[in-house]
């Protein structure tokens, strides 16, 4: 089991009482698209994606960043076994969604450097910290049940 | 020095290579010079961007022989230029500048790498 301090705790629950799920989501998705464009593979549903600008506004991806971000709920609410509540999830990125699980540390990049640019200074080294090791959590979780 | 504050406090794994400083606090005045070394390292490799493995020639050496510093760490380092950027900058981080800075810094690090091997 992960040992959270309590900094950690009220930093994580800090960061996503502020956050507007609706912008940061898409924003981070969009990002993680034009960063690394061969994320692009797992969207070929997902309408114009032919250049940043596109990326940008597509409402598809807008939509399913914002899924991305809900899902991060989950371990918010059972920070205490992020593991076991991630279980369902993980089945399905692994056996239905056959996504390469290297992609979910390069959006929790995109993420974190989001968060940044929202929080400006409030983003110090120890809230970082505490958010990056809540994001290498969730990221090991989503990757263990993969066969 | 933000940023290698930065780097030693998300990943204290970093903090390893500087066993040798007495002073690893906020504030500390050898992080402070220290943080000013690696941009100015950074500022070089921009102005020679056309061609960093002979640019970095020297420092790629300096890394490879004396100070040893596992490649993970370019990486590591990378990100917290990213989020220092961010942070400094946030209207003018676009996704489309990011993607330009953390090539350059890929090719950086992949530059400084050269003479491991």
């Amino acid at each position: 089991m992960v040992e959270w301090t309590d900094f950690e705790r009220q930093t994580i629950a800090g960061i996503f009482a502020k956050i507007d799920y609706e912008t940061t989501g898409a924003t981070a998705l969009a990002r993680c698209l034009i960063v690394y464009p061969w994320t692009q593979r797992y969207f070929g549903n997902f309408g114009n994606l032919y250049n940043a600008g596109a990326i940008k506004i597509n409402p598809l991806i807008a939509k399913h960043g914002t899924i991305i971000v809900h899902g991060l709920d989950r371990a918010l609410k059972n920070l205490d076994n992020i593991k076991d509540a991630y279980t369902e999830l993980s089945v399905l990125h692994s056996d239905k969604l056959h996504v390469d699980p290297d992609n979910f540390r390069l959006f929790s990049d995109c993420l974190t450097l989001t968060l940044a640019a929202q929080m400006g200074a409030d983003f110090n080294a120890d809230v970082q910290a505490a958010f990056q090791k809540f994001m290498l959590v969730v990221v090991s979780a989503l990757k263990r049940q993969y066969h | 020095m933000t940023l290698v504050i930065r780097m030693l406090t998300v990943y204290p794994q970093t903090k390893t290579y500087f066993a040798h400083w007495k002073d690893l606090s906020h504030g500390s005045a050898q992080i402070r010079k220290h943080g000013k070394i690696v941009i100015n390292g950074i500022g070089e490799a921009v102005a020679k961007i056309d061609d960093l493995q002979k640019g970095l020639l020297t420092l790629s050496e300096l890394h490879a022989f004396q100070l040893r510093v596992d490649p993970t760490n370019y990486k590591i380092l990378s990100h917290c230029i990213l989020v220092v950027l961010a942070i400094t900058f946030p209207a003018d981080f676009t996704p489309e500048a990011h993607v330009a800075v953390d090539k350059f810094l890929a090719a950086v690090s992949r530059s400084l790498s050269e003479k491991y091997r």
